[in-house]
């Protein structure tokens, strides 16, 4: 190493620098999108201090920087998952169905703002809203028209739902019992992390300390009863979105993922019975190889915490398995034909980092809706990647690279460094309190505009190479009638239901509550006999009040 | 008007979530010399023209995200009108389909800034307006 180093210092010396000195160079300095600074070259010389068997690792081993599974892609792709809902669950249904005979290998339920918040589609503040951003879910009546000739048994579902997760996951495994499908073969994921909710996303309902309990009433309920459920998705995707970089993104979604953890701890759960179906999700966005090494650090960074703060024994307590989406953030209303490129490069970060599914947006949704041509070019966009370009031949392929294993281990220690100020603040849900998180991605939003308005950074058609605007009209509607259509249904579905019944449910769901009891249970029983999303929230929001949020 | 006492009333009506974009713009209008209020989340069309007319705001932002502005922003107008404040200028951003624009417009909606708009682009819009 001594001898490579001479050669490295003469390289700079008498080649480098001369040359840079004649032929100058395209910025003073280079750095990645989290501001970590790029040399121009990296060599043997950055990894000498980088241990194989401890920080990387083989693929299946901890503390899996190279792959949760010791075959990767070789034995399975990555679940090609799109994230699709709108208008009714008879138009939803009819999409998802297009979507698996297009090739399709999971299903990814949107569901509108009102089912996302706990209000039923009559609700006032349903107004506008309904079946607009996903499908309208009032009743079980709904849930089973939304998946009507898929056979649960076979899909992998996920279902984009915090607040009001208990309320959907039900209805998924009553929905699963009318078909006569065993809850053990059930597989999905609910998203189920409030926390994000708070600092990013917005549709939370409740304040956090009763949220934490619905959260870990789902841990429970999933390690007792479905044991191919992940219970929750820990997700960055929402927090970059709102403006975070990639090391802010990794840090708090691990400071997320820790404080489910203590929660569960501190209701009795053992940490192996529910820590397997934990499960991640984070954003592919452009800085091509900060992205890769994030989703290694991420990794490494899980099974570390898991294994040396929590004392996991599972070799599966300590996988972070994720899904990832392209960045919706980065999709320009400009040119957007550009923006097939933009997911393309994105989706090759994911799948270069290792991820278990892959949601890539269209082309048209810094605009509207996508639509069905959109939505399969995005899906064809992975297709490609995954059968014609080799990628998915070899594990972690940029492994040993000299430059991702040096941002890998420079991204876990600055995660860490975030991680340490969260703890000093008293854990997550105290940091959101305290508006420590909001800030710091509010500030980073702000600096990154000022990025890209100053030209720091570069956007095609947005800052450079612009063109005159057009105007772009071939954008998904969802037809006011539909709403009027849901309307009528839940209607019907309340004229033909025992009250009486309705009222015990809800009774028995208040009671669960007040007696902190698992509300899994009587949430189930109360959905088979079509009580409603918004009634059960609306008992929920009587018995644990409303979170209010500040703005930092 | 004087350009340095401009008010803005920078507001999310609709269930949405996403709020990078009006806290940005929020923050860019206050740091161009604005004087800037932000209603938070899930604002119903009564409560931003309360705030409005309450704050007394020669500006109001509309930022939405969720699809429901074809449904909300004449509420909003609506009732700026039954508050003697349709003096006020409105803007809205966020994700609207173009082909919505003129509708938007034809209510009283002076402008609608896309994705991918300056602030400065924004900031110089309202200052123009403002003059005449």
């Amino acid at each position: 190493m001594d001898e490579l180093r001479d050669y490295y210092q003469n390289w700079l010396e008498d080649q480098l620098k001369p040359t840079v000195d004649n032929f100058g160079s395209r910025q003073e300095e280079f750095s990645t999108a989290s501001d970590i600074e790029l040399k121009a070259l990296y060599t043997p010389l950055d990894t000498e201090e980088i241990d194989y068997l401890d920080k990387l690792n083989f693929p299946g081993q901890q503390p899996f920087t190279r792959g949760v599974y010791p075959t990767m892609y070789r034995s399975r792709l990555w679940t090609m998952r799109q994230y699709a809902g709108f208008g009714t669950a008879r138009e939803t249904n009819k999409r998802y169905r297009y979507l698996l005979d297009q090739g399709q290998t999971g299903l990814s339920v949107a569901f509108d703002l009102p089912t996302q918040i706990g209000y039923d589609s009559d609700h006032d503040l349903a107004r506008g809203e309904v079946g607009r951003v996903g499908v309208a879910v009032d009743t079980l009546a709904d849930m089973e028209t939304l998946f009507d000739q898929i056979p649960l048994e076979r899909v992998s579902t996920s279902m984009t739902i915090n607040s009001p997760a208990a309320v959907l996951l039900a209805m998924y495994v009553a929905v699963a019992e009318k078909q006569g499908v065993e809850r053990k073969s059930l597989a999905g994921t609910v998203q189920n992390d409030i926390l994000k909710e708070y600092i990013a996303r917005g549709t939370y309902i409740f304040p956090p300390e009763p949220s934490l309990k619905l959260v870990t009433d789902i841990f429970e309920f999933c390690s007792q009863e479905l044991p191919r459920w992940n219970s929750i998705s820990i997700s960055g995707y929402h927090i970059r979105e709102a403006g975070s970089d990639a090391v802010q993104e990794l840090a708090f979604t691990l400071a997320n993922g820790i404080e489910y953890v203590k929660s569960a701890l501190n209701i009795g759960l053992e940490v192996d019975d529910f820590a397997p179906r934990l499960s991640f999700f984070f954003n592919a966005q452009m800085n091509f190889f900060e992205e890769i090494a994030k989703f290694r650090a991420a990794r490494r960074l899980w099974a570390e915490i898991m294994r040396d703060r929590f004392q996991a024994q599972k070799e599966k307590s300590c996988m972070l398995r994720f899904h990832t989406q392209t960045a919706g953030a980065a999709l320009t209303a400009q040119q957007p034909e550009n923006n097939i490129i933009r997911v393309a490069y994105q989706a090759l970060a994911a799948a270069l980092g290792g991820t278990q599914s892959l949601h890539t947006n269209s082309f048209d949704e810094a605009l509207g809706l996508p639509t069905e041509k959109s939505v399969k070019i995005a899906l064809r966009t992975q297709q490609v990647l995954a059968e014609e370009t080799g990628i998915a031949d070899v594990i972690d392929p940029l492994g040993g690279s000299y430059l991702i294993e040096k941002l890998t281990e420079e991204l876990v220690a600055r995660a860490r460094d975030y991680l340490e100020k969260v703890e000093e603040l008293g854990g997550m849900a105290e940091a959101i309190k305290a508006g420590f998180v909001q800030r710091e991605i509010q500030e980073t939003a702000y600096e990154m505009q000022r990025d890209i308005e100053e030209e720091r950074e570069i956007v095609v058609g947005v800052n450079k190479y612009q063109e005159e605007d057009r105007e772009i009209e071939d954008i998904l509607k969802v037809d006011p009638e539909l709403e009027k259509s849901q309307l009528r249904g839940l209607e019907e579905v309340r004229s033909h239901r025992d009250d009486r019944r309705v009222a015990e449910h809800l009774e028995a769901i208040r009671a669960a509550a007040q007696q902190e009891e698992n509300l899994m249970y009587p949430i189930l029983e109360a959905v088979r006999d079509y009580v409603s999303v918004g009634e059960i929230c609306g008992v929920l929001r009587e018995e644990f009040g409303e979170y209010q949020a500040h703005h930092f | 008007m004087s350009q340095d006492n401009i008010k803005v009333l920078i507001a999310k009506p609709g269930l949405d979530g996403h709020d990078r974009g009006a806290k940005v713009i929020a923050r860019g209008l206050k740091e161009a010399g604005m004087e800037v209020v932000y209603t938070g989340l899930r604002q119903t069309p009564e409560q931003i023209v309360k705030a409005a007319v309450q704050e007394d705001v020669d500006v109001i932002g509309l930022s939405i995200l969720s699809g429901a502005h074809g449904e909300l922003f004449p509420v909003i107008m609506d009732k700026l009108t039954e508050s003697g404040r349709n003096d006020v200028l409105v803007l809205a951003g966020g994700t609207i389909p173009d082909d919505d624009h003129q509708k938007l417009k034809d209510i009283g909606i002076r402008e609608i800034f896309k994705p991918g708009t300056s602030i400065a682009k924004i900031v110089d819009f309202i200052r123009q307006e403002m003059d005449e």
